[in-house]
């Protein structure tokens, strides 16, 4: 796996990547990761287009703070090699893989990423990789797909493809996709990476929508794929922790801050020891309760 | 000489024209003597006339100011028929004193003024091929733009005499009881009308449905009409509204919106019994909503929405969330039907609404206003005026009047395009930056300097970062590079007054 | 280089700019449409020369109609533009990107 940072991925903004207008604007949403797509949303006609146009952006365009995905064509087309070459060589952070199968595709994805680092003199091992898992043998290999590379940051179930797979159609409730939203989320912590559930087209359905993210943050994804940045403040708000949850986490810090200053290698809270599990949980919740703007610079909570 | 925002303006025109530069937007207390208009006695019945050549034969001579209101906007059929006759009637060197002109305008306008029948020009504002018309030299004497606070301002001191008003009204009975509520091109309030017809020589009303006599409510009055012209049709109704009257999906406007929402409810302003002006646009109805929500939310009710209305406005006023509506037009059909309906909204004249010299104005009381820009400068000065290339494309409508709002916040992308918005120094100063208080972009917002005590409200808002108006501006600049400066030629095409009749600024020919 | 045939990039979208190359034989010639013309003209000539010069492309007719695009996007366009025209597409300049 490629990074123990824990970085907040609540939401992954699709970007067509041959739309100037959205690919320069993608910025000022305030989206954890942006993902430039030079796949389905780009026709056949306009593949090389588009490509150029993401590159160009990545090397001018001030996207702040967040991750750069970008969906490169699959393996099986006569744009991938050139694809991936053109965002290794833009410093892009994390490369997506369509249509992931095996971890034998995530390896020669991974031979291809390092040998463009080599040709553009990029340090080895800078460039990322993700997987989108929208087949049914996809889901079923999660796990070695998921622990396929230490470059993996993530995996993303793609439900369009999966469900036509799967002989369905993606339904309000989602009822099809329990088995492969368990499978990619148990994947991925196994392989101690980050999990996406996939997007949620309706824009009219805002009530649909906060089902469907309440349900997959309660299961336990790290965020969701979005194709609209109507979303983002959405997504955000379901995972946004409460003031109870932050109070406690406060108190978990503490306790560290206090262990650490007594020198000592066991940290308790009223009394009982706190274990690895929940000083993770009270970091996350710290970390998730400053993006959500909760805190005051002393890192309190703030009334709303 | 300079004026007080160091603008630039034409010693000889200033001196000709017996203009003063712009000193201060504080009015203070002056008094101040108002002129009343001439009256044709009659017992009224001999208003009705059976067309417009004949009441243009019997009111338009050489020399005169005529004005229209242009509350049908660009579904307008009143102001060409007019014009037309007019023109073919060979009457030369008018002043046109229109509240406003709008698209639809445009082509006869231009014609007029090549034939010399139009030789000066007051309104609040113009667009297209007039703009770039008169931009480009093609009007000899300079275009005033005043506000529509001015404009009653000017007609009530006497600045501007007018001697015809031709006023479209979607019905009047045979002695001019109208109102802009019944009928087909109906528009609601005649809010700017209203000085026409208190102040001009003749009031001429232009209708398509003669009702029968008394007509009520009657927004103008016959006390005030000198004739009644029946026409086929004053306007054509699907045109009337504004256009801009559904809520946006675009997110960067919506992303707007939601920030000056944050900028409003967590200012000191936003308690019970508040008031605001939100205006029309994409941006602004999505305010609308937003602050609906706020509003709900918090338990709060506002006393009064003003301004240009729109049906999500009205929509508060049904809902009990906001108490009166002070309505001087109407942008779309659904605010339109709703003053017919509604005694809370109460139609209100420019004066009301505006005017500075006045015994308290509307917008004197009023506590947050949400105003556009096409440009803002690092002072905070607005242009609403002239576009990137310098040309005139805009109006100054109620901009420098409601700008004396407690919280005055500009909502603008900060580019457009390739155009900046917040730029080092705005091509026309029309609002000057010391009645701005609060810039609100897509990044972020700038609070003016001069405020500190918002600065210290808006410090640490989530979700709301806060920038210099400087750093706004580099960012700006960043991203679409410096333009070249726009060349100008020496020659004044208009002259822009502040809201109290000083001028504020002075607009070039473009030079291409 | 030599253009071997008429291409076109970008649309006429806000924010894009719709780049036409043909063969020519007089230089560079930009025939250029934009809104923002007088304030933004002088620099979109140049980075579309500038982009054109290092493909090697001395003489070419280009015709563009912009809508506002930023330096960025109108460098990929001619990018994009100039390989289509050159008939090396599959084949990306890494030197000039």
């Amino acid at each position: 796996m490629a990074n123990n940072d824990e970085r907040l991925r609540r939401t992954m903004m699709f970007v067509p990547g041959n739309n100037p207008a959205m690919v320069k604007d993608a910025g000022i949403y305030g989206a954890d990761s942006i993902m430039f797509d030079l796949e389905d949303a780009v026709s056949m006609a306009e593949k090389d287009a588009a490509r150029d146009l993401v590159y160009e952006a990545l090397q001018s365009q001030d996207y702040g703070d967040a991750e750069l995905v970008v969906r490169i064509n699959g393996a099986d087309t006569p744009y991938y090699a050139n694809d991936v070459k053109a965002m290794v060589k833009a410093g892009v952070d994390v490369i997506r893989l369509p249509k992931t199968e095996s971890a034998g595709m995530i390896h020669d994805l991974e031979k291809d990423v390092l040998a463009a680092e080599k040709q553009f003199g990029r340090e080895e091992g800078s460039t990322h990789l993700m997987a989108a898992i929208e087949s049914a043998k996809g889901v079923l290999n999660a796990p070695e797909i998921a622990a396929a590379s230490d470059r993996m940051i993530g995996i993303a179930l793609s439900a369009e493809d999966y469900t036509t797979d799967m002989k369905t159609h993606h339904y309000p409730d989602g009822a099809e996709l329990s088995f492969a939203r368990n499978m990619v989320l148990h994947a991925a912590r196994a392989a101690g990476i980050a999990a996406f559930d996939t997007v949620f087209t309706n824009m009219d359905d805002t009530e649909g929508f906060y089902r469907e993210t309440r349900y997959i943050h309660q299961l336990g994804f790290d965020g969701k794929s979005l194709v609209n940045p109507r979303q983002i403040a959405m997504v955000n708000k379901v995972y946004e922790p409460t003031q109870k949850e932050i109070e406690n986490a406060k108190n978990v810090i503490n306790a560290i801050e206090e262990a650490k200053m007594k020198g000592s290698g066991v940290i308790s809270m009223n009394g009982q020891m706190v274990d690895r599990p929940v000083v993770m949980r009270a970091q996350r919740v710290m970390k998730l309760a400053k993006a959500s703007n909760l805190l005051d610079e002393e890192g309190n909570y703030i009334e709303k | 000489m300079k004026n007080s925002v160091n603008r630039d303006l034409p010693d000889d025109l200033m001196n000709k024209l017996n203009y003063e530069g712009f000193k201060t937007t504080d009015i203070g207390q002056p008094t101040v003597q108002r002129v009343a208009p001439k009256v044709r006695v009659t017992t009224g019945d001999d208003k009705v006339v059976d067309s417009i050549e004949t009441v243009v034969k019997k009111t338009v001579r050489d020399g005169m100011t005529i004005s229209f209101h242009h509350h049908f906007r660009n579904g307008d059929f009143v102001f060409n028929k007019v014009m037309r006759i007019i023109i073919d009637a060979g009457i030369k060197n008018l002043t046109l004193a229109p509240s406003s002109l709008t698209g639809v305008m445009n082509d006869i306008v231009i014609e007029a003024i090549k034939k010399g029948t139009i030789t000066n020009i007051t309104s609040s504002g113009m667009r297209g091929s007039l703009g770039d018309f008169v931009s480009h030299g093609g009007l000899k004497n300079p275009v005033i733009f005043r506000s529509h606070g001015n404009r009653a301002r000017a007609i009530e001191h006497g600045d501007i005499k007018i001697d015809v008003a031709f006023l479209g009204v979607p019905n009047a009975d045979k002695l001019g009881n109208a109102n802009g509520m019944e009928g087909d091109a109906v528009f609601g309030s005649l809010g700017y009308a209203l000085m026409d017809a208190q102040y001009a020589n003749n009031v001429v009303l232009l209708t398509d449905n003669i009702m029968p006599y008394p007509n009520t409510p009657a927004s103008i009055k016959q006390t005030q009409v000198d004739y009644v012209v029946k026409v086929d049709k004053v306007g054509d109704p699907d045109k009337i509204g504004s256009g801009a009257t559904r809520f946006t999906k675009d997110p960067k406007e919506l992303k707007i919106a939601s920030m000056v929402n944050d900028v409003i409810v967590n200012s000191p302003y936003f308690k019970d019994g508040f008031s605001f002006q939100t205006g029309s646009g994409g941006a602004a109805l999505a305010v609308t909503r937003y602050l609906r929500q706020a509003m709900i939310d918090n338990q709060i009710k506002a006393s009064f929405a003003l301004g240009g209305i729109t049906k999500p406005t009205t929509d508060l006023l049904e809902e009990g969330l906001v108490r009166r509506v002070m309505d001087v037009q109407d942008f779309d059909k659904g605010a339109a039907e709703s003053m017919h309906h509604n005694p809370n909204q109460q139609e209100i004249d420019a004066s009301w609404y505006a005017d500075p010299d006045n015994k308290g104005a509307m917008v004197d009381q009023l506590d947050v206003v949400i105003l556009s820009a096409l440009e803002i400068d690092t002072g905070f000065n607005v242009n609403v005026m002239t576009g990137s290339d310098g040309v005139i494309r805009g109006a100054v409508g109620g901009h420098q009047d409601a700008a004396t709002a407690k919280l005055t916040i500009i909502s603008a992308p900060l580019v457009r395009g390739r155009i900046a918005t917040v730029v080092p120094k705005v091509t026309t100063n029309v609002t000057p930056g010391d009645s701005v208080d609060v810039l609100v972009t897509e990044y972020g917002i700038a609070i003016n300097p001069k405020r500190q005590d918002l600065v210290k409200a808006f410090a640490h808002l989530p979700g709301v970062p806060v920038y210099s108006i400087e750093e706004l501006q580099q960012m700006a600049e960043a991203k679409v590079g410096k333009p070249k400066p726009l060349e100008f030629t020496d020659r004044t095409v208009a002259l822009v007054e502040y809201r109290d009749g000083t001028i504020i600024d002075a607009i070039h020919e473009v030079k291409d | 280089m030599e253009i071997k045939q008429t291409a076109v990039a970008g649309t006429l979208e806000s924010s894009d700019i719709q780049i036409m190359l043909s063969k020519g034989n007089h230089g560079i010639e930009i025939d250029l449409e934009s809104d923002v013309k007088k304030q933004f003209g002088d620099q979109i000539i140049s980075v579309i020369t500038t982009t054109l010069k290092k493909f090697g492309i001395e003489n070419a007719k280009v015709k563009a109609v912009d809508k506002g695009a930023l330096d960025c996007v109108i460098k990929a366009r001619t990018i994009a533009v100039a390989q289509r025209a050159l008939k090396t597409t599959d084949q990306p300049a890494w030197e000039v990107l």
